[in-house]
């Protein structure tokens, strides 16, 4: 079966006066139809970028230098800025961080969602009414039909983000890439919005590419998840899987930072050093400096993602080093 | 809503107050007023008899009070140069500064918002270069300067259109206009120029950078991301958020337009309030000079109460309590 | 943290010098990178100059009357017919020389606007701190005063200072009050958008737990508002310096020229420009040109300079 989404060797560069920057360096995944794929990692490793450049957002200077994006298994990423227009809410939609500054404080949230659903769709404004009504009740908010007339700064955080989840589906897409959807709510509402996301989605048949570095959220909500670090995917494969038996040493790390209520401990584990910048990124596998597993070819030769059990992982404990292989 | 404008109000007596204040101490205490009133030979009785009869050995805050209580009924006692009442001589030239600066104000918003909008949207493009060019020098020239040298551009070079005088007017009841009349209209294109060239490229600027910010925003990146059309992105959401903050920037320039007017009316001799004023100070005649410091602040503080009033219509978050949250 | 007796020499050597990590910095670097920028530096750089030596350039010195003759009025410019020497640029209606003139009054109109910038700068620095330190009815009262004036244009309340110094001193003002006047009367007039700057950086560090503790152990305050408060400035203040310094300048000139500025025996760029306003129909263009010319160049010089100062120290855009 085609996946929804398939990323393959994707490349974003920025040029800025002190050289290039790159921001991820040979990213590679595909999401099923209808899966759940949770791309996890510290701030700074790619992970939000990546989701821009999927739908077609990075802004220049910045771009992507090679690799390709292939939707239901067509490019995306080489289309002209009309087409790219017409695929983005109709066919993948985005949800950012904070939903406050996401939503125009200036127009009514019902004129916002109308104004989506008829850029999309052929329907009259009284119909696209309606589908907003339904909308709004399907995301939860109560009394929709005078709620539809009140404006973003008169709905808690938590409402606004499903508002929101609203507009990123009102147009039926097959794919929605959250971006850290809950990181700016209250503790008590994630869960609410996290669920309603996984649920709609569902309904909807939609895949999700739910993008956080809150690793309980992932156990809770994906099928699959992407570890990345440094621009790169460390380890990619079923969640349980990960989660219980991390193959690649930074996972185990971050698995690891996990306090846990089943047994106690007297420390945090902390995987030592951070996470290099991008103007400074080692040779070799980024992770070799932190890596308590580090031997011969680390420092000097790049591991690719091989599959590994039921996963794929990047590192060169699980891949035979090849003899005669170059020097990246 | 009712108490924000209450409040304000409140704010707007008091700085109407303070300016009040400043100008009775111009009036009372830089020079003499009896002096300056009275010609060389009033005899020292009579100028005894005068100071009791205006009021001037009376305590210093009866005078303030009844200082304001005149301004209040638009008394603000003769001039000393002419003599005549001061009020009449302002009347008289107010139609000039409003007309003069209403057709800067129209200049200015109608070229320097396009413009503004363009360079925001087409950062690159050589055109915008050019415009924030212009909008440099637009800046950098002082008003009597623009002044000059459109004059010397068009009626000394090219020998179109007056460089002096209002024009043929024609009296409408208490007002005089000069925009029914060719020569009226005539007159005024170059002195609307010149007053709006600076607001001009202020307002351009500012639109440039406020929708520079606002194309930055999340909720842009959002409608982009939905695949709203670049129109209605830029127009209906970009623009709009803009001009918000604009709107009242520009109101308050309003404001000081008509205290630039006063090079303007200078340059090509328009028979303003400014230039009024100007002989005023040439001439030390205080009670012009204190009655134009009134009028001025005043309508600045009226234009800044409209423009807030506005701002809080305009904006649904100053308008509408955030307490009807879900 | 290793101490300067600790650190390896190989260390020591690597390190670069002060004057290297300023060169290599950004705000260099995007200078140089800017032409127009440069181009501007360069004109600012041959005008202060060409005042400041005014009295070695120029041919005449036009404030001496002993060197003016009348005979010599409203000659044109060297190169058109009429010119003579050593008047390049031709003579205005008294027989000054035009170029000699404009070397003098940049000179009289950078004093007065470099001055009255200082002096706003002072004064609205220090009510800044004052408001933001003291708070409470002197913060209120300070920043009414500021929102008072801030509702008038600067040009207003120059010319308000200045008619009540006509007014208390007489027609007889001398040259020398008369400069004072000036530069009080533009600096009074700018230094409001200094104290809100300064004020609300100094609001930010007072509520800082290390005030609280300076003041516990006896410190004074201000001392230590001075030494953080000021250098957080530093750049916000700068680009408003420039900018006023613009203002200042254009001030100076359309004071000159609406006649209530220096005195005609001591003409500035903007005394001249209305001299020359009169002659335009009669032909002779370069006493108002000219001075147009130089004072325009100056102000945009100025404002370019405080565009790529503000660029370059937006944190924003880095």
């Amino acid at each position: 079966m085609t996946p929804v989404l398939s990323v393959q060797n994707l490349r974003v560069e920025f040029p800025t006066r002190r050289g290039i920057l790159t921001a991820i360096d040979d990213v590679s995944f595909d999401i099923a139809p209808g899966e759940v794929l949770g791309v996890v990692g510290e701030s700074g490793a790619g992970k939000s970028i990546t989701g821009t450049a999927i739908i077609g957002l990075i802004e220049p200077p910045g771009r992507i230098a090679s690799g390709q994006v292939l939707l239901r298994g067509s490019r995306i990423d080489n289309l002209p800025p009309d087409e790219m227009r017409r695929i983005r809410g109709k066919r993948i939609g985005m949800v950012f961080q904070d939903p406050l500054t996401s939503l125009n404080p200036l127009y009514r949230i019902g004129e916002q969602l109308i104004e989506t659903i008829r850029t999309h769709t052929t329907l009259s404004e009284s119909a696209a009414r309606n589908k907003a009504l339904s909308l709004l009740e399907e995301v939860g908010i109560p009394a929709p039909d005078t709620r539809i007339d009140a404006y973003p700064h008169q709905f808690s955080g938590g409402m606004r983000q499903r508002v929101v989840l609203a507009l990123a589906l009102a147009a039926e897409p097959e794919l929605v890439i959250a971006d850290e959807p809950t990181t700016a709510l209250d503790v008590s509402v994630q869960a609410q919005i996290i669920a309603l996301l996984k649920r709609l989605c569902a309904q909807h048949g939609a895949a999700v590419m739910l993008i956080t570095h809150d690793m309980g959220v992932i156990a809770e909500t994906a099928d699959r998840v992407a570890v990345m670090y440094a621009g790169r995917i460390a380890e990619i494969g079923p969640v349980r899987d990960v989660i219980k038996q991390p193959l690649h040493p930074y996972t185990r790390g971050l698995m690891g930072s996990i306090p846990s209520l089943a047994h106690d401990s007297d420390r945090l584990v902390q995987i030592p050093g951070s996470m290099p910048r991008l103007t400074a990124i080692p040779s070799g596998c980024p992770f070799h400096p932190r890596c308590p597993r580090a031997f011969t070819p680390c420092p000097t030769f790049r591991p690719e993602l091989a599959p590994e059990q039921k996963s794929e992982v990047a590192c060169w404990l699980y891949t035979a080093f090849p003899v005669t292989a170059a020097a990246e | 809503m009712l108490a924000f404008i209450i409040r304000r109000l409140l704010q707007a007596v008091i700085v109407m107050l303070t300016v009040a204040l400043i100008a009775f101490t111009l009036f009372r205490f830089v020079g003499d007023p009896v002096n300056m009133m009275v010609g060389i030979e009033t005899t020292a009785e009579e100028r005894a008899q005068l100071r009791q009869d205006l009021g001037l050995n009376d305590p210093i805050p009866i005078q303030f009070a009844r200082f304001v209580a005149n301004a209040a009924r638009l008394n603000f006692g003769n001039s000393y140069q002419f003599k005549t009442p001061v009020i009449d001589l302002i009347a008289d030239r107010f139609p000039a500064t409003m007309e003069l600066a209403f057709a800067s104000a129209i200049f200015s918003l109608l070229i320097g918002i396009p413009m503004g909008v363009y360079t925001a949207l087409h950062r690159r493009s050589w055109r915008s270069n050019i415009f924030l060019a212009a909008s440099l020098i637009g800046i950098s020239l002082p008003t009597f300067l623009i002044g000059i040298l459109l004059i010397f551009l068009f009626p000394v070079t090219l020998g179109v259109l007056p460089s002096f005088g209002r024009g043929e007017v024609l009296r409408l009841g208490f007002w005089t206009t000069g925009l029914l009349t060719t020569s009226g209209l005539k007159a005024l294109i170059l002195p609307a120029i010149t007053l709006g060239l600076f607001q001009m490229t202020l307002i351009m600027r500012l639109v440039r950078g406020e929708m520079l910010e606002v194309l930055r925003t999340d909720y842009i990146k959002f409608a982009r991301a939905r695949g709203l059309s670049d129109r209605a992105v830029n127009f209906g959401h970009a623009l709009k958020n803009t001009l918000v903050p604009v709107m009242t920037i520009a109101g308050l320039q309003l404001g000081s337009i008509i205290a630039f007017a006063l090079i303007t009316e200078s340059v090509f001799q328009w028979p303003g309030m400014g230039l009024l004023f100007l002989k005023a100070v040439q001439n030390v005649d205080i009670p012009i000079m204190s009655a134009y410091l009134l009028l001025v602040a005043f309508i600045f503080v009226t234009i800044n109460l409209i423009v807030d009033i506005l701002y809080a219509v305009v904006d649904p978050r100053i308008r509408i309590d955030a307490s009807a949250t879900a | 943290m290793t101490t300067a007796a600790e650190t390896p020499p190989e260390v020591l050597m690597r390190r670069p010098s002060r004057l290297k990590a300023i060169l290599d910095s950004d705000l260099i670097y995007s200078f140089l990178r800017s032409r127009v920028t440069i181009a501007a530096a360069i004109v600012t750089l041959v005008i202060v100059l060409g005042a400041v030596f005014a009295p070695y350039i120029a041919p005449k010195n036009p404030y001496d009357l002993t060197q003016i003759s009348i005979l010599d009025s409203n000659n044109p410019p060297i190169w058109m017919e009429g010119g003579q020497a050593p008047y390049v640029l031709g003579t205005d209606d008294q027989g000054r020389d035009v170029f000699s003139t404009i070397l003098y009054g940049s000179r009289q109109s950078l004093a007065i606007g470099l001055m009255a910038t200082v002096l706003a700068g002072i004064l609205g620095i220090s009510l800044g701190l004052i408001a933001g330190y003291a708070g409470g009815t002197t913060d209120a009262f300070i920043m009414r005063a500021a929102d008072v004036q801030s509702t008038f244009p600067a040009i207003l309340i120059a010319m308000l200072i200045d008619g009540t110094s006509r007014a208390l001193f007489g027609e007889q003002r001398n040259e020398q009050i008369v400069f004072w006047v000036m530069v009080l009367s533009i600096g009074l007039s700018f230094w409001v958008q200094y104290a809100r700057t300064v004020r609300g950086s100094t609001l930010v560090e007072k509520s800082k737990d290390y005030v609280l503790a300076a003041r516990l152990i006896g410190i004074a305050p201000m001392k230590i508002l001075f030494r953080h408060v000021l250098p957080n400035v530093v750049g916000p203040v700068l680009v408003i310096a420039t900018i006023n310094l613009a203002l200042a300048i254009i001030t100076e000139a359309t004071l000159s020229f609406l006649g209530l500025g220096l005195p005609p025996t001591q003409p500035s760029l903007g005394t001249l420009i209305q001299i020359g306003q009169k002659y335009l129909f009669a032909g002779e263009w370069w006493i108002a040109i000219f001075p147009g010319i130089t004072l325009a160049a100056l102000v945009l010089a100025v404002n370019l300079l405080g565009d790529w100062l503000r660029d370059a120290l937006n944190p924003k855009l880095r």
